[in-house]
């Protein structure tokens, strides 16, 4: 393997990490409410602008990144309480520019609070690269790759070990027999969008030193989360991850070998690709409608 | 020669068999209904007739040419029509142009002419204005002509449904439980519309749960039963037959 | 009938709206209300008459106004010829991704025009050879039989003109088989299946119709102008359409000439609220979805005891 490659593999991955998070996020809002969170990419900005406001304002990292992971949470559930559950039932079409507006909203008040600049902070291990078979990873990569697979395991064990866990997913397969069996499943769409919130802001948080963030780094995240999410195959937590991976690396092999300038339309591109020949994605069920 | 053919027709969904290996013929002018417990399968039958599944497996056969697998659009260029159970009306439409869209296929349905107003596009349209009024009266719609589809009570739905099938004046029409969810008053007047219909010289094929109505107006019956036919004949020899009153009535009986 | 009267009193409202527009800068926006509600017109045929979604209108109208900008100025092509070749171009585009887009549904359906729109925004801003990347480039007059069209008031009778024929065609288009189809579709995909309704086919002519319409505005106002940008092709101003769309009324003619005319002005009138823009249309967006979900023409239709 040459060591160009094995760059851009360690890039691809580093960033299509953040895109399983966000991917993450995207699905566990589609399951349990069939909802389609475009304002899913805010979070990740959230994540970043957020911690750079905190450490600006004087705060240490520690707390300010727990601060910026709290706050995308709380603004996620006020999403759905104040925008999704007042639309109840609304048609899918509806329900997609509803979140189009929340995104909208969330951005435009960080740019007239934190203005358009572009912002960074210190990586959290230094900046020494690691060298490894030709090629450089820094740091900050591992944080990003570490703190991604924890927080894969941890919602693995959340979904098959916890009861919380058991019920968002039976909230999921059918909210009508949750509720009769006694699930609060208003409560499980509030979790579900507190958590998908904090997992995008977490993304934001681990990626900005790495890519810097601004007001408006939201949309294209967010889209790519969403490409990751839908070539997963909706609904798919493992296709998620796997859609966010592929993502990243088939971006950042894009941009290394055929043009830098085209890395942004390397996601959709392949989203036509792979729903032209497998329309549910990679790991979607197939199904049948009924009438 | 039988108009519909049904040959070992077989669905399945996952692991369960919803349909296996019905066969049965319809002679054309009859009513033929398809009658059977809860989830016998007469709804996946139909769905499979009209092409909204794909079979697993079999045939089936209209005028003779197989006909299995085929998209519903195409299905309905061949005389083929049908209504739903659990309603598929147009709620974002006139009750009047609910059935205006049955006679689709009998339009010219260009996009250009359509914008412009082509005289000749806008006089055949406003025929079909007067026809679809008179086929609501037909079924007993007459006071619903100009009401929107989604103002309407669902017994005038239902027959709103028939009346949207008979626009596109079918040889064959599939009314899947025309008369579920009705009072009495209201099924025996479907009854008399379904006796009308076949009368016109439609070959009608029927599931239905009221037994009262099916047993009067059918020429033939099938039975199903988990899937399966349990058995197939006239009024008289189905309600004779001491499977079907253990189908209905439990082995016991 | 009401049709006619819709109709009518749009025609008396363009000819007597000369009268008081103070000066240019006021011609200058009823222009610009006049092409948004043209293409707002073609986008509601696509969202609120058929039901299917598109995140990525704005790429037509950007294909069309740099298939202008390019062939008129690089290639020496008479400016309907350009029209034209636009047109068709993006008519075939729309047609060969809207095969395998239109086996999908909703969500997929979202993220495919979405990721469109995205391509083709990146294009036009990166092959500056041709477009002029991010700076934008320059459009000639446009020049018909030896007159050429400039000021705003020779432009504002053409897409008077323009915007009262779109609303009479779509009117009619509507209320013909091919839009009682359409119409049905939407309403319930499998019972227009039944009565012979290709489904796959109606919903791809009229995306692709809906983008040829983009695309001809799109080249029309980048004469105007005199001037393009990539940002007319890009993510925001796709939405801005769709948010037209949703704020007069899906699936209202009308509705599309009212949320065009609003929320063109809007931004004017937010103008001393520098760097509000965003919120208020995102605010807007919301409102209109969770309190107005049918929008407003039909709203106020239905209040005042009227079909629309």
């Amino acid at each position: 393997m040459s060591a160009q490659f094995l760059q851009f593999l360690f890039s691809g991955i580093t960033v299509g990490a953040t895109y399983a998070l966000a991917a993450l996020g995207f699905t566990l809002i589609y399951n349990s409410s069939n909802v389609i969170n475009f304002a899913q990419g805010e979070f990740i900005m959230l994540g970043g602008m957020l911690t750079v406001f905190f450490t600006g304002a004087g705060l240490p990292l520690p707390a300010a990144v727990a601060l910026a992971i709290v706050v995308p949470a709380v603004v996620g559930m006020l999403v759905e309480k104040l925008a999704i559950e007042p639309a109840k039932g609304a048609e899918v079409v509806s329900l997609i520019i509803i979140t189009i507006g929340a995104s909208l909203v969330i951005r435009g008040v960080i740019q007239v609070w934190l203005g358009k600049g572009t912002f960074s902070f210190e990586p959290f291990s230094g900046n020494e690269p690691i060298h490894l078979g030709g090629a450089t990873l820094l740091p900050q990569s591992l944080w990003v790759l570490g703190v991604t697979a924890l927080i894969v395991v941890a919602l693995w064990l959340f979904f098959s070990r916890s009861l919380a866990g058991k019920a968002i997913l039976a909230t999921s397969c059918n909210p009508v027999a949750a509720q009769l069996v006694g699930i609060n499943t208003q409560w499980v769409l509030l979790v579900s969008f507190a958590l998908s919130a904090a997992m995008g802001a977490v993304g934001g948080i681990l990626l900005t030193p790495l890519t810097m963030t601004s007001y408006d780094v939201g949309i294209m995240l967010g889209l790519k989360g969403f490409v990751a999410a839908v070539v997963g195959g909706l609904g798919s937590g493992l296709g998620a991850v796997a859609g966010g991976l592929l993502v990243g690396i088939v971006e950042a092999m894009a941009a290394g070998y055929i043009s830098s300038a085209y890395k942004d339309a390397v996601p959709f591109l392949l989203i036509f690709v792979i729903l032209f020949f497998m329309p549910r994605g990679l790991f979607g069920a197939r199904v049948t409608e009924r009438v | 020669m039988a108009l519909l053919e049904v040959r070992e027709l077989s669905k399945a969904f996952g692991g369960v068999m919803a349909v296996q290996e019905v066969s049965f013929e319809v002679e054309p002018g009859i009513v033929y209904s398809v009658i059977g417990p809860n989830g016998a399968g007469k709804t996946t039958l139909f769905n499979l007739i009209t092409g909204i599944y794909t079979p697993s497996s079999g045939e089936i056969r209209l005028d003779g040419q197989p006909i299995a697998g085929q998209a519903p659009h195409r299905l309905a260029q061949k005389g083929m029509a049908r209504t739903f159970q659990n309603l598929q009306i147009c709620m974002n439409m006139t009750a009047r142009e609910n059935v205006m869209v049955g006679a689709h296929l009998g339009l010219d349905r260009n996009l250009l002419k359509g914008m412009l107003r082509w005289p000749a596009l806008r006089r055949a349209d406003m025929a079909l204005r007067e026809k679809a009024a008179e086929l609501m009266a037909y079924v007993g719609l007459e006071a619903f002509v100009d009401s929107r589809a989604d103002a309407m009570p669902y017994g005038a739905l239902k027959r709103l449904e028939v009346a949207r099938a008979l626009a596109a004046q079918p040889r064959i029409l599939f009314l899947d439980e025309p008369a579920a969810g009705l009072n009495p008053k209201e099924t025996s007047e479907i009854d008399v519309l379904v006796k009308k219909i076949a009368d016109g010289g439609v070959t009608v094929v029927l599931v239905e749960h009221d037994m009262k109505m099916v047993m009067n107006i059918s020429d033939r019956i099938l039975v199903l039963d988990y899937g399966k036919k349990l058995t197939e004949g006239t009024a008289r020899e189905v309600r004779r037959n001491p499977d079907v009153i253990a189908a209905y009535l439990g082995k016991a009986a | 009938m009401k049709r006619q009267r819709g109709l009518l009193v749009l025609a008396v409202v363009l000819l007597l709206l000369p009268l008081v527009l103070p000066n240019a800068y006021y011609y200058d926006i009823a222009i610009r209300m006049a092409i948004n509600a043209v293409v707002v017109l073609g986008l509601n045929l696509l969202i609120g008459f058929a039901g299917q979604i598109s995140l990525g209108h704005a790429g037509f109208f950007g294909i069309g106004a740099y298939a202008t900008a390019i062939l008129t100025t690089q290639f020496g092509w008479h400016p309907l010829a350009a029209m034209a070749a636009g047109a068709c171009g993006t008519a075939m585009l729309a047609a060969l991704v809207a095969k395998p887009i239109f086996r999908l549904r909703g969500h997929y359906l979202a993220m495919a025009t979405l990721g469109l729109g995205i391509i083709i925004a990146i294009v036009l801003k990166n092959e500056a050879a041709y477009t002029g990347g991010p700076d934008g480039m320059a459009v000639p007059a446009l020049g018909l039989f030896g007159f050429e069209l400039n000021g705003e008031k020779q432009w504002y009778w053409v897409f008077a003109a323009n915007l009262l024929f779109s609303v009479w065609a779509c009117t009619n288009l509507m209320d013909s088989p091919f839009g009682r189809a359409l119409r049905a579709l939407h309403g319930s995909e499998v019972a227009s299946q039944v009565v012979g309704v290709d489904v796959a086919r109606y919903k791809m002519a009229i995306f692709v119709f809906s983008a040829f319409f983009a695309s001809i505005m799109g080249s029309l106002t980048a004469h105007y102008i005199g001037f393009v940008t990539p940002n007319v092709a890009d993510f925001f101003h796709s939405i801005e359409l769709v948010t037209m769309v949703v704020v007069g009324g899906m699936a209202s003619v009308f509705g599309s000439v009212v949320g065009a005319v609003l929320l063109t002005a809007l931004p004017q009138a937010l103008a001393t609220f520098e760097g509000w823009e965003t919120v208020a249309f995102g605010s807007i967006l919301m409102l209109f979805m969770i309190f107005l979900p049918r929008g407003l023409v039909p709203t106020l239709a239905a209040k005042f005891g009227r079909g629309d």
